[in-house]
């Protein structure tokens, strides 16, 4: 282990694998917890943390994981681990929790933490597989990040709770657009990031199982192909 | 008695429909959507598992974990809801489990028409989200049967609607970028925003 597959293993799932775009994974909370900065953060700051423990438990004892059973050991060291995020938010930060609600305990059922433990962290040494874990948690938390940005800068005018756009309502310039805030636009927005995403990362688009074929209108088909 | 029941039912339906209302479930929503015979198999599933596991952890919450709750052993200071998660997700994962054994056994052709959707249930926020609903909305044993079976059916719907979308989808110009996911997104997006009109209903 070199350090650039340390780099590698930490860059990869930011923008060329990124867990949400591309792997569909952890889409739900990506959808409910964006309409404010400041709560996006504290979902961010949870799941990165619950993810790299995760793998890194689950790689250190990778090996004596029967496997008819590996599923249910590895809930429980991630509902473990959830279960002390959960407790340490309601303790120090009980506003954030209240406005999280469920969505704390629903990390246990998000994807990434399943699906990086499953496909990376069973056959990895432990560092690696950490690595793996803050790897996946910044690139879910980048797409999370920006769309929780764009909402409330342009639902509400606020960043992080402080005013940055004037709203019309208290004396400004700025109407706020109340469509933002609601929770269907972020599917909207996550649509719209992974076509700007796959505009620029060209091999990640899905090709059509079916073509158009062209205009067959036309008398002259010297060396047209036909599609069907 | 049967209104308020109905009323529950109808709500955990179209008003707060698991999937386009709350959002879970999403990532098999998403990916498991292309035909309507895989997505309908799924949606079977999760009504079944709903249907088994809410009510299951209501009991549980209320008979162990709830402060209180195990004052019948002689504990009235007792407070477990610190462990309710890791008991929720054990139960499900158990349920599941054992739903895959009795219909291996006993129904073999629904077990093979699920084939592998029924494991994959254990991780659907779904059923995790819908018992952690039911313990927020602190319902009643009765009510959360009928709960469970809302938010299934709900789920099961909206995931067949958009499977029937995506099929006609497939043979429509579509910009390179926006094919498949992208795309998706989108009209997930636009059935949410539809969903929402049931919002103004009050039952």
């Amino acid at each position: 282990m070199t350090v650039k597959q340390y780099k590698e293993v930490l860059a990869k799932p930011l923008l060329e694998e990124n867990p949400i775009t591309l792997q569909i994974l952890g889409i739900c909370s990506a959808l409910a917890v964006t309409s404010n900065l400041s709560v996006t953060l504290v979902m961010c700051v949870a799941l990165t943390s619950v993810v790299s423990f995760s793998n890194l438990f689950i790689s250190i004892i990778r090996n004596y994981i029967p496997s008819s059973v590996r599923i249910i050991v590895q809930m429980t060291i991630i509902a473990s681990l959830v279960i002390v995020v959960d407790e340490l938010l309601k303790a120090y930060d009980y506003e954030t929790s209240k406005k999280l609600s469920v969505f704390v305990g629903l990390i246990i059922t998000n994807c990434i933490v399943m699906g990086r433990a499953e496909a990376f962290a069973m056959k990895e040494k432990p560092f690696i597989s950490f690595l793996d874990g803050l790897g996946n948690g910044l690139g879910y938390s980048i797409i999370l990040i920006a769309v929780a940005i764009v909402r409330e800068l342009f639902g509400a005018g606020t960043l992080m709770g402080y005013e940055i756009l004037p709203l019309v309502s208290n004396g400004g310039w700025y109407p706020a657009n109340n469509l933002l805030l609601l929770p269907p636009s972020s599917f909207i927005l996550i649509g719209l990031m992974i076509w700007a995403i796959r505009a620029y990362k060209t091999d990640q688009i899905e090709p059509n199982e079916y073509k158009l074929s062209g205009h067959a209108t036309a008398p002259d088909t010297s060396k047209r192909e036909v599609n069907v | 008695m049967f209104e308020h029941y109905l009323s529950i039912f109808i709500t955990t339906v179209f008003i707060e429909n698991i999937a386009l209302s709350v959002f879970l479930g999403m990532c098999t929503f998403i990916a498991i959507s292309k035909k309507i015979d895989a997505a309908f198999g799924l949606g079977v599933a999760v009504i079944v598992v709903c249907l088994i596991t809410v009510p299951l952890n209501n009991l549980i919450y209320n008979s162990i974990l709830k402060e209180g709750a195990l004052a019948w052993a002689g504990l009235p200071e007792a407070n477990l809801e610190f462990v309710g998660l890791i008991s929720y997700i054990g139960v499900i994962a158990a349920a599941v489990q054992i739903l895959e054994m009795f219909l291996d056994r006993f129904v073999p052709a629904l077990y093979n028409a699920l084939g592998v959707f029924l494991p994959l249930i254990t991780v659907n926020c779904a059923i995790l989200g819908a018992s952690l609903f039911m313990i927020e909305k602190d319902l009643k044993f009765g009510e959360s049967v009928v709960y469970g079976l809302g938010a299934g059916v709900g789920w099961a719907m909206a995931i067949v609607v958009l499977a029937g979308i995506r099929e006609k989808l497939k043979y429509s110009d579509i910009p390179e970028g926006l094919q498949g996911l992208g795309v998706t997104f989108l009209i997930v997006g636009l059935m949410s925003f539809g969903f929402m009109s049931f919002g103004g209903i009050s039952l």
